[in-house]
């Protein structure tokens, strides 16, 4: 009795998690066109969907942008971490501080400023829109992940380089960036992750111009649930997966 | 002869406006061991670590031969530094830990696998090349820092603690193999470390430290045998300081001193004396002999504590008045007084000549206020 209990709470839980894509999955392969009775095994929506050229457009646009986003924040952040972690400076709490208040402050108000902003210095919304936006989201995450590994950093390695011969410039070279490598992963898969699933920011600052995936399917959805969302889906969750493990296989690679 | 190799002057560092360093001068000879002695906070780890150049003096100099360092940043000092908890590079294998000091100087790489060979071969840890630091025990790890460091070939090796993270067999061990290292490779070793036994046992001079100026400079033996003053005999072994007061100055280089109502004859100390005057006379544990009660020489008291060491005894002796006086007593299996019970009463005595004096010190602690003239 006692031992079923916490099987049976476990297991509605990770029902609760994964019913609904597990659901999405098997109609992804779904013949019929409603999405709530089985008409057959068929890839016609996969086809559909490859077929589909905006959709196809905005799923790289997206790519392209969480790519770029991820990479600018995390070259930023990485020597923010550094800077805040290796230097007394004033205003060394208040910049803190201000990261914090980025990420925690309502996506909307981070959406409207912006905005507001774009507007007074006359850029126009697209691409570069987009993807300053997005750094200025991802760049907290990046900073406090590469913050937590500096932490925990031996403040003798770069001492023990410096003492064997290493300038500072070889020394970050061969020993931080070394050491720091999976906090740099983490933070860049972290921003990778934000930047390609992000909905409210980006209805704000994006234009005509460049239409990213999040924004193509709200739309799609708004007119009426077409089964070629949930092959996109299936997609998007094999593409994480993908992801997920490579970045774990990093990690154990980096510990070896 | 010995040379000055490595000259430290007028040596000065505040941080946060507290003297961590007092003008200090310091010079380490050519291929000594010499050993940083002192407690925590007494600025032995700032000193090691101006010598390697990660912190600056406020005021003096440090000078290799005629080579001013002072402001030389580490990556070009002809030194090296084995640290505290090791500092090996964890994402690099042992071979390319120890191959990094050769491969910043861009030696030929015929010439680095050799010297690394060399090198850890001389630690005992050819076979572990390709490990990497966090497969290794801690014992060996301390062995990679070194290895690591000599393989420089530098002018002075500097050892922060290095011993201090190891198990009290392993660091027995390693103490034997660093002064074999040093032996053998005729590199002066600059050794901080707040164990004074290891101090002792490894060094050819000790300098004992406290709140960054120089207490006593000398032989481990000097150290020990002949302290400077109240706050070495203190802090290098346990000593038993009895109050003493000068009776008279005798002629031939002796002075008659009264301790715990007892005359006896000393050797004139180094200080001026005074009939009338009160110092200290210090006697280690191992100097004090228990008595029979009966025994006409020595003084009353009884014992409290008994201690079995295995090679001693030690024994805690409360007299009379209150002192208490720690002995340590080889075995002497034919000596039928020698198993003193608990609360047994004895007598303490010495061998005049044992002893040594200081004067007594005006910032004395308040326990040897009564015994201030």
């Amino acid at each position: 009795m006692n031992r079923w209990l916490p099987r049976t709470y476990l297991t509605l839980v990770y029902l609760l998690l994964y019913v609904p894509i597990v659901v999405l999955v098997v109609f992804s392969f779904n013949d019929s066109r409603t999405g709530y009775e089985w008409g057959g095994l068929s890839l016609r929506w996969y086809e559909a969907l490859l077929n589909n050229r905006a959709m196809v457009q905005a799923m790289w646009n997206s790519l392209w942008l969480a790519l770029s986003a991820a990479t600018v924040s995390t070259l930023i952040g990485a020597l923010t971490a550094l800077a805040l972690h290796r230097y007394r400076f004033r205003g060394k709490k208040v910049l803190n501080g201000m990261l914090f208040v980025v990420m925690m402050s309502p996506e909307i108000v981070l959406a409207i400023s912006l905005l507001a902003l774009f507007l007074l210095v006359g850029l126009q919304l697209g691409y570069v829109s987009l993807l300053l936006a997005h750094v200025t989201f991802c760049l907290p995450f990046v900073v406090i992940t590469v913050m937590a590994r500096l932490s925990g950093f031996d403040e003798r390695l770069p001492e023990a380089a410096r003492d064997l011969g290493a300038n500072d410039f070889t020394m970050t070279r061969t020993v931080l960036i070394p050491v720091i490598m999976p906090a740099l992963l983490a933070g860049w898969l972290l921003g990778f992750t934000l930047s390609l699933d992000d909905v409210v920011v980006s209805t704000f600052v994006s234009g005509p111009s460049y239409e990213i995936l999040p924004l193509r399917i709200y739309s799609m959805v708004r007119v009426g649930l077409k089964p070629e969302v949930n092959a996109l889906g299936t997609l998007l969750l094999v593409f994480s997966l993908v992801m997920l493990i490579l970045s774990q296989w990093i990690l154990l690679r980096s510990k070896r | 002869m010995k040379q000055t190799l490595l000259s430290l002057s007028n040596l000065t560092k505040q941080f946060d406006g507290k003297k961590v360093l007092d003008s200090l001068d310091l010079d380490i000879f050519d291929g000594e061991f010499i050993t940083l002695l002192g407690p925590s906070g007494c600025g032995k780890t700032t000193l090691l670590r101006m010598m390697a150049g990660f912190e600056h003096p406020d005021d003096g100099t440090i000078a290799l031969g005629d080579q001013d360092l002072t402001h030389t940043p580490p990556e070009h000092r002809p030194l090296n530094t084995v640290f505290q908890n090791y500092a090996l590079f964890p994402h690099m294998s042992v071979f390319d830990n120890v191959a990094y000091g050769l491969k910043m100087e861009k030696r030929p790489k015929q010439e680095i696998r050799e010297r690394v060979e060399d090198a850890l071969a001389m630690v005992q840890l050819e076979d572990f090349a390709r490990r990497k630091p966090h497969q290794l025990s801690g014992g060996q790890q301390q062995r990679v820092a070194i290895a690591r460091a000599v393989v420089k070939r530098p002018k002075v090796l500097l050892l922060d603690e290095p011993l201090s993270a190891l198990d009290y067999k392993l660091r027995r061990t390693m103490q034997v193999e660093l002064k074999r290292l040093q032996r053998e490779l005729g590199i002066t070793f600059v050794f901080v470390t707040h164990d004074q036994e290891e101090a002792l046992s490894m060094s050819d001079r000790v300098v004992v430290l406290k709140d960054g100026l120089i207490q006593q400079l000398g032989t481990p033996r000097e150290v020990y045998e002949r302290p400077a003053n109240l706050f070495t005999a203190r802090f290098v072994g346990e000593t038993n300081f009895f109050p003493g007061r000068v009776d008279k100055a005798n002629g031939d280089d002796t002075i008659t001193v009264d301790v715990f109502g007892l005359k006896r004859t000393f050797r004139k100390p180094d200080f001026p004396v005074s009939g009338g005057q009160s110092l200290h006379v210090l006697l280690r544990p191992e100097d004090i002999r228990v008595l029979a009660p009966d025994d006409e020489d020595g003084v009353a008291g009884k014992i409290v504590e008994r201690n079995y060491k295995g090679s001693t005894l030690d024994s805690v002796i409360h007299l009379e008045d209150g002192t208490e006086v720690l002995a340590s007593e080889f075995f002497d299996e034919d000596d039928p007084t020698f198993d003193y019970r608990l609360g047994e009463p004895v007598k303490v005595s010495w061998v005049d000549g044992w002893e040594w004096l200081l004067p007594t010190e005006p910032e004395a602690l308040p326990e040897e206020e009564g015994t201030d003239a």
